[in-house]
């Protein structure tokens, strides 16, 4: 039975995809944007652009007003209890890289920080880095059969020595919901600060940074209907508190001086330069339009997708998904068929999914796998693509074998 | 352009395939005729990185032409490898220099396969045929 997409109008770029025969099954790495984001962007460019937070003038005014306006509409978003509590950078991977400097002077050798196996690079790397810089110990905490970090393992393994939890809210790989509370939990108690990368969970459902306990939590605009270039920090107030300034320049500053200066709290302190102003503003928009829909039918419309992807590949011989994929996306390979093969032949036909490690070159090596074909969904994508994809994934591997 | 036989051969093949799948199976066709690398020369050495799938790239000059050797284990990819070889194979350094590659793929009706986004490495197997070529 066809499953239409009730969104998928507002999303001027799935006609013209269609136009150019593509099939956009590859939202996990960026989203579409809604018409609402595409007016407010040329509203603002048209209207009259200016920096923010530095000039009197008129259009300044306008700007910061409309900047503010959007960091407003972040926190409620998230349900932080003050908009100053949310900083923006240039993206998730910034985010995480601003928090692994603001809070190295807290560490010292000897001190542990805890990610899962399932962490994508840019919720990785900047921890490692850190811990080769201060002679820490980087903790892996291990994943289950199905794909969710081993909890008994992991309570385990989070201890007094642990100073920093950082881990995935969703997999961007494996589809997985993180069994996040109890692990926010236990890491409070055992004093460590908590890390989401929200990068893929904030694009399902809605989540309460307040609720989650967490001190900070991070992800990308571009993710979430948004534009891209942007990325969004939240912290507990206390916790934005502990963070040192690391990168210097334009209005994060109070007070200059040639040889000494002094610096501005968070938000502003850690947006140092002239920030993405459109985007900023643009992701407001997103956030107006998607606190329009109906947030039960988007949630059951991408559930519906998601059973159907699954019963697909699932019926498909030789087909294996990787863990158990509980929404939004699934990753495979097909015995016997080269990943690069099938990405290939599927790119022919117009299907836009992706291959490879996923930025997630450890999880997908300790699968005993160097790459695997990922599909994933958004609240504008229907039945149709599904098919599409499913007949292209037959055509291609009746040529392949 | 003059071409080397085996090259004409898969210009007049490939100009006459029909759509993405007889493209596909050509592919497979002209992979299947790479001559195998030996084990030896699977090695690391001789790894080409920056693909998503692996490959071997092995250069050898003799009396001034090169000839050249190449693997993957992806099918499609040693196809492309295959029609890679058949034109640059035994040509002189400053041959090698002067070939327009990319256009070969074009003509082809293969040019898509060299589009930057492309994970399937063989811009990085012309990367590094140039390299191993360069200068010498
Ligand atoms: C789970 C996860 N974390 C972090 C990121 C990094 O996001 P960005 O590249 O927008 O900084 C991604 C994006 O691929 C992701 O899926």
């Amino acid at each position: 039975m066809f499953q239409p997409s009730p969104w998928r109008a507002d999303f001027p770029a799935i006609a013209a995809l269609q136009r150019q025969h593509q099939t956009y099954l590859d939202s996990a790495a960026t989203t579409q944007k809604p018409q609402h984001l595409l007016d407010a962007l040329s509203h603002y460019y048209t209207q009259g652009a200016a920096n923010v937070h530095r000039a009197q003038h008129l259009p300044g005014a306008l700007a910061t007003q409309a900047f503010e306006a959007s960091r407003e509409k972040v926190a409620a978003w998230l349900n932080a209890a003050d908009a100053q509590q949310i900083v923006f950078t240039h993206g998730a991977t910034s985010a995480l890289n601003l928090l692994a400097y603001g809070l190295e002077w807290r560490l010292e050798a000897g001190d542990e920080i805890a990610v899962s196996a399932l962490e994508h690079h840019a919720n990785l790397l900047p921890w490692q880095q850190l811990a080769q810089r201060r002679g820490l110990r980087l903790v892996i905490l291990p994943l289950d059969a199905n794909g969710h970090i081993d909890l008994e393992a992991a309570l385990q393994l989070i201890g007094p020595r642990t100073r920093v939890l950082a881990v995935s809210q969703l997999s961007n790989v494996l589809g997985t919901w993180q069994p996040l509370q109890p692990l926010l939990d236990h890491a409070r108690a055992q004093g460590a600060l908590s890390v989401v990368d929200g990068a893929q969970g904030v694009v399902h459902g809605r989540h309460d940074v307040q609720q989650l306990g967490c001190d900070f939590y991070v992800f990308s605009s571009h993710k979430l209907y948004g534009p891209d270039g942007l990325g969004v920090l939240y912290g507990r107030r206390e916790a934005l508190g502990l963070l040192r300034h690391w990168q210097f320049g334009g209005e994060m500053v109070q007070l200059a001086g040639y040889q000494q200066s002094s610096f501005r709290a968070a938000p502003l302190g850690f947006e140092a330069g002239t920030p993405p102003i459109a985007s900023v503003i643009g992701l407001g928009a997103s956030l107006d339009y998607l606190a329009s829909l109906d947030a039960t039918s988007v949630v059951e419309h991408e559930a519906a997708l998601h059973r159907h992807l699954l019963r697909g590949l699932n019926d498909r011989e030789g087909v294996r998904i990787l863990g158990v994929p509980q929404l939004a996306l699934a990753s495979f390979v097909v015995e016997g068929v080269h990943n690069a093969d099938l990405a290939h032949l599927l790119t022919e036909q117009g299907i836009a999914v992706r291959a490879g490690h996923h930025c997630a070159m450890p999880l997908v090596n300790s699968l005993g796998l160097d790459g695997a074909i990922r599909v994933s969904l958004a609240l504008y994508n229907d039945s149709h693509d599904l098919e599409r994809f499913f007949s292209a994934l037959d055509q291609a591997l009746e040529l392949l074998r | 352009m003059s071409l080397p036989d085996a090259a004409r051969e898969a210009l007049d093949v490939f100009e006459q395939a029909a759509g993405w799948e007889q493209r596909a199976r050509l592919l497979m066709q002209w992979g299947e005729r790479l001559p195998p690398l030996d084990a030896t020369q699977q090695c690391e050495a001789n790894r080409v990185h920056g693909c998503e799938s692996q490959v071997w790239l092995v250069a050898e000059q003799t009396d001034g032409r090169w000839h050249f050797k190449a693997a993957s284990d992806a099918r499609l990819l040693r196809g492309l490898l295959a029609l890679l070889l058949v034109r640059a194979d035994g040509l002189t350094g400053s041959q090698l220099q002067q070939l327009d590659l990319p256009a070969w793929f074009t003509a082809l009706g293969l040019g898509r396969q060299l589009s930057p986004s492309r994970s399937n490495g063989l811009n990085a197997v012309l990367r590094r045929m140039a390299q191993l070529t360069d200068g010498a």
